[in-house]
């Protein structure tokens, strides 16, 4: 006997696995259900009652994110019986949800929104009452709570139960004075707390550092992937006017489900720095000068050129490509390359396997160690006084004593070590700005995309190295 | 009995014969009425015989569903490999129901009693009997009659020397109706808010505490015992209509009558005679307008459509409602229907545990919209809106209380629509 | 005021524990009769009410530690049953059945009559002398005896305006 399971949705054929449940196999087909408190990666509640479809042979309608299929059912979703209750359900919501569209950050990106226009009333009947009132509370740090907009569906609080394992948050109360509770001594602040507030499909759960910030239909999306540790997980950076304003997870079943931490989430900042290198520069009797790419160029070669020994220290947040680009030009990989990486506490989200914000904070760990470079920092660096050159890619140099040494400075911003000794310095973009890969810790390679342009003559790093090896070669061939 | 009134002849008492006999409570008390012998014959009988002679007994769940009870501990699993449990529902909240507390203050070892059999019968080692919070007289009876059960090991570690263990607990409710549900009553056992679970799993696979469960209210269970001692054709045979409504019944009357109490009659009874005849009528210069048979949250009958009423389960379905918990609610002319309609909704809107839109919501504007009226604020659409919302209300979340609801409102405003139209043509705002 | 039974941010003087001495034992006995922790929690919450008068912030919080749950979750629960109350009450409490079957037999008199007769400005608060609470409540499970009233665990039925006053002063 097949462990397959055939069924109709809406007319459309599907086969799925037994035990999925009608919701799911609908989606296998094309067809999206309407529904509030399902979510693939939470335990399955059937409150919110949006889903219901009608089932040949059933009398009554079901719950289709509760139902689980069997060999030879018919569902139908768009049957006057199955639209009339959805509509309903919408009319339910709507009774206490107030008219906040205008003001709340989740439009245009809102569930609620989406379903009323699809499916709801164009008026509603329940005129000349007062609605529930209840003032905003902060849960946490960032996340707020907009209980007049709450509809229920308790996914925040399955989420923090089941899957981050503290159960910080509850039902409070019953029928409709109903609301999501706090204890006053906890508050919401766990390392994957703010994907409540992507779970929140309305702007009940939202957060302080998006609030009124930006309009969702006005930003632009990139796919990326999280630079804060070695985890890698798939991102979305929103930009609009070429600044990063809010990121948010990718979905990827394998690394991070739909999920990101708050390290990641907040930790973009950084990505809209004003202060950055904006052109190449070489030293000319003893300052830094601007100049243009050619000229640095040439100078950056000649440095390469003429140098016996060299040293690289490098950032474990570069890209892959990057990273071979700078190990071309050392001459010998064992010993040569090195670099440091910040650490933090490790906080896993405890209901997903193998999933956590990783002691490491850099996105390419292992990117490095797989061209070579290595953890010893100390010995490596040790060496960088006593060489003919020195490589750094967005490396600070802080604490590095540079002795003699030429220093050829890749970054995207000037660093003190770096205004005092490099010879030839070179703009680069920082992730958000350029196309490149990281590879994990468990070694799987993702690329990432460009979502905003770089500053001034900033240049990815990678595509900076390549026009120095060519040239190096060129040189030393000629 | 009626109790507590003096019973009447043509009750059939049974489950109510010690009513108001103090010494009945007692275990002394109890088995010189008999008491204890059907326990100790179940534990000489196999599960399986056991639970065929409730089968063919014919007794179906007094709690308000009517399920047929053997069925129901037949679904439980033939071998233990997880522990079962059984849930004795003594949390009778259903507005107009007032049986369970009489069992349990008056015959307290009859439950003790029910409860294990029916534990010996599916395979269960513990019980616990969840009573609602507010029943501090039956708890206290329960605990000393349990604690006289444990002593003389009639339930215990080696319950009545027959080498089986049958544990019972009393578990304390702390106001919920909704709890009365059995799923949800499982999740208040489970120490969490008193939610109803989605079904499947349903409680024979998978229950308290995630392994088979068994649910049966106290009437039900106060009735195993007699059938095990007098056969289950004695109980099938107590049959005055349908076939497949067999045994007593405790019908509690309440409301605008002149001897409210519960009388235990044979299943298949006249509701007329119930009302005019052993529970005296109505109070002096008044008439009966409207009757609901089985608790709040069945459809309203007319007077008139009581009179044609059989009390039992097929009987009341034919009447346009049903025999529910056996709850008769009885109001008479001075009563307001609209008012009363009102204050049903209210009851159900207090005690939806917030899951389902459709009940958490609809609850609430029913009321709201049932108040408008009251208040000569009411529109012309409103009984139409009232309607629509109770049909929205209906077969659509995750229990039936919401259908609860929808059930008084929808039988009030058909049968009783002028008195609706009354307020709305005696506001202030009609069209 | 501050004494025991003000809100937490305004008293004095600190709830005494809940589970030490006797108490303990009695929800050592409880646990004995669930497979788990949690289960407990219904009969934990009212030795608390019991202790305290209430269900204090301080009394979930000590409930939350000896069974291995979080605050919150104790919370959610507390706020789903009527009967835990979730602020303090007068000495005495008293709950009065107003639904349909005790209505029409006039039990919003019976409401009202409490009302008066303990000196309470209105439902649900507490007399200026802090001797008594009166809330109405759902269907008390005793519809034959309309109406029905609990007075803290006395559970009086038949209770009519004319017997108000009585059953009042029984408890001065």
């Amino acid at each position: 006997m097949s462990d397959l399971v055939k069924l109709t949705v809406e007319g459309r054929e599907v086969e799925v696995p037994k035990g999925t449940m009608v919701l799911e196999a609908a989606k296998l087909a094309g067809i999206l259900i309407p529904h509030y408190c399902y979510h693939p990666s939470l335990p399955v509640a059937g409150v919110c009652r949006m889903c219901l479809v009608e089932i040949e042979k059933q009398p009554k309608l079901a719950a289709s994110c509760a139902t689980p299929v069997a060999e030879g059912m018919v569902v139908k979703v768009q049957t006057a019986p199955a639209r009339e209750a959805r509509q309903a359900v919408l009319e339910f919501l709507l009774i206490n949800h107030p008219l906040d569209c205008p003001i709340c950050d989740q439009a245009g990106e809102c569930e609620l929104q989406d379903y009323v226009f699809q499916e709801g009333r164009s008026a509603t009947r329940y005129d000349e009452y007062a609605k529930r009132f209840n003032p905003v509370e902060e849960f946490g740090d960032d996340v707020l709570y907009v209980p007049n907009r709450c509809i229920l569906c308790t996914r925040c609080v399955r989420f923090m139960e089941h899957v981050a394992e503290e159960a910080v948050l509850n039902v409070s109360e019953r029928g409709d004075r109903a609301y999501i509770g706090i204890d006053d001594g906890h508050r919401l602040n766990h390392p994957w707390a703010g994907n409540v507030v992507d779970l929140c499909p309305v702007g009940s759960l939202i957060s302080k550092d998006f609030l009124h910030k930006a309009r969702a239909w006005d930003l632009d999306k990139t796919p990326s992937v999280c630079t804060g540790c070695t985890q890698g997980c798939n991102v979305t950076l929103e930009t609009r006017d070429n600044t990063v304003l809010r990121v948010r997870p990718r979905t990827n079943e394998r690394i991070n489900r739909h999920f990101i931490c708050d390290e990641g989430r907040l930790g973009y900042p950084w990505m809209n720095r004003a202060d950055r290198l904006e052109a190449p520069m070489v030293r000319q009797d003893g300052r830094l000068v601007a100049t243009d790419w050619d000229r640095a160029f040439a100078a950056a070669a000649k440095l390469v050129g003429s140098a016996r020994s060299r040293v690289a220290l490098v950032s474990p947040g570069a890209s892959n490509e990057a990273l071979a680009g700078v190990a071309a030009l050392l001459n010998k990989l064992e010993g040569t390359g090195a670099f440091r990486v910040r650490e933090g506490a490790e906080a896993p989200l405890a209901g997903v396997p193998n999933l956590a914000l990783r002691k490491e904070r850099a996105p390419n760990v292992h990117g490095a160690l797989a061209v070579g470079m290595s953890r010893d920092w100390a010995g490596v660096a040790g060496r960088a006084a006593g060489a003919g050159l020195v490589i750094a890619l967005d490396e600070s140099l802080e604490g590095v004593a540079l002795g003699s040494a030429g220093l050829l400075y890749l970054g995207t911003v000037l660093s003190d070590p770096a205004r005092a000794h490099a010879a030839v310095v070179l703009p680069c973009c920082n992730a958000a700005e350029e196309e490149g890969s990281f590879t994990n810790r468990d070694g799987i390679v993702q690329p990432y995309w460009q979502a905003k342009a770089a500053p001034g003559m900033a240049r990815p790093a990678a595509w900076v190295l390549s026009e120095i090896a060519e040239r190096a070669l060129a040189g030393a061939a000629a | 009995m009626g109790y507590p009134h003096p019973p009447h002849p043509k009750e059939t008492p049974v489950l109510s014969k010690h009513f108001g006999e103090a010494d009945a409570r007692t275990y002394g008390g109890w088995v010189q009425r008999g008491g204890y012998k059907a326990l100790e014959q179940a534990l000489g009988m196999t599960r399986e015989q056991v639970v065929d002679a409730v089968k063919a007994s014919g007794l179906r769940g007094r709690g308000g569903a009517g399920f047929p009870t053997g069925l129901k501990w037949s679904f439980m699993p033939k071998e233990v490999t997880k522990p079962h449990y059984l849930c004795c529902n003594a949390d009778e909240s259903e507005p107009g129901t007032f049986k369970d507390r009489e069992i349990m203050r008056w015959t307290p070892h009859a439950l003790i009693e029910g409860c294990a059999i029916a534990a010996y019968a599916i395979g269960a080692e513990t019980t616990y009997i969840y009573i609602r919070g507010e029943f501090t007289d039956p708890w206290r009876v329960m605990e000393t009659a349990l604690a006289e059960a444990y002593a003389k090991g009639v339930v215990g570690p080696n319950a009545m020397g027959k080498g089986k263990r049958i544990d019972m607990h009393l578990h304390r409710g702390a106001g919920a109706y909704i709890c009365g549900e059995e799923t949800a009553m499982m999740n208040s056992i489970e120490g969490k808010r008193g939610n109803p679970r989605i079904k499947p799993p349903f409680p024979a696979q998978s229950g308290l505490f995630g392994c088979p469960t068994t649910i049966n209210n106290v009437e039900t269970l106060a009735a195993v015992p007699h059938i095990l001692v007098n056969g289950a054709d004695w109980y099938k045979a107590m049959c005055l209509g349908n076939p497949k409504s067999t045994g007593t019944k405790l019908l509690s009357v309440c409301g605008t009558i002149a001897r409210p109490g519960n009388y235990e009659l044979t299943l298949g009874f006249p509701l007329k005679d119930l009302l005019y005849d052993l529970a005296g009528g109505p109070l002096r210069g008044r008439r009966f307008k409207a009757v609901i048979p089985g608790g709040s949250s069945v459809p309203i009958l007319t007077a008139e459509e009581a009179d044609g009423t059989v009390l039992d389960y097929e009987g009341c379905v034919a009447a346009g409602s049903m025999l529910g918990s056996g709850g008769v609610i009885v109001m008479d002319d001075s009563v307001d229907m609209v008012y009363q309609t009102m204050r049903l909704a209210a009851f159900y809107a207090h005690e939806s545990c917030a899951q389902c839109t459709q009940c958490r919501e609809g609850t609430a504007w029913t009321t709201k919209i049932l108040q408008r009226i009251l208040a000569g604020q009411g529109q012309a659409r409103d009984l139409d809106l009232l309607l629509d919302l109770a049909d929205q209300m209906t077969g659509k979340t995750i229990c039936v209380l919401s259908d609860s609801c929808a059930a008084p409102v929808v039988s009030a405003i058909k049968k009783f629509r002028p008195e609706f139209e009354r307020y709305l043509t005696n506001g202030r705002r009609s069209a | 005021m501050s004494g025991p039974d003000a809100p937490a941010h305004q008293r004095t003087e600190q709830l005494p524990r809940v589970f030490v001495g006797e108490e303990r034992k009695e929800l050592d006995a409880v646990l004995a009769k669930y497979p788990t922790k949690q289960a407990a929690l219904l009969p934990a919450l009212w030795i608390v009410q019991r202790k305290h008068g209430w269900v204090s912030p301080e009394g979930m919080a000590e409930t939350a530690e000896v069974l291995d749950v979080t605050a919150a979750y104790v919370r959610g629960v507390v706020t789903f049953y009527t009967m835990y109350h979730q602020h303090p009450v007068g000495t005495h409490f008293v709950q009065v059945c107003t639904t349909t079957p005790c209505g029409v037999c006039g039990a919003e008199a019976v409401r009202d009559a409490f009302v008066k007769a303990t000196g309470s400005k209105r439902l649900g608060e507490t007399s200026p002398d802090g001797n008594w609470t009166v809330i109405e409540v759902e269907c008390l499970g005793a519809c034959g005896f309309a109406t029905p009233v609990l007075v803290d665990d006395d559970f009086i039925e038949s209770v009519t305006p004319e017997k108000v006053p009585g059953i009042v002063a029984r408890y001065r």
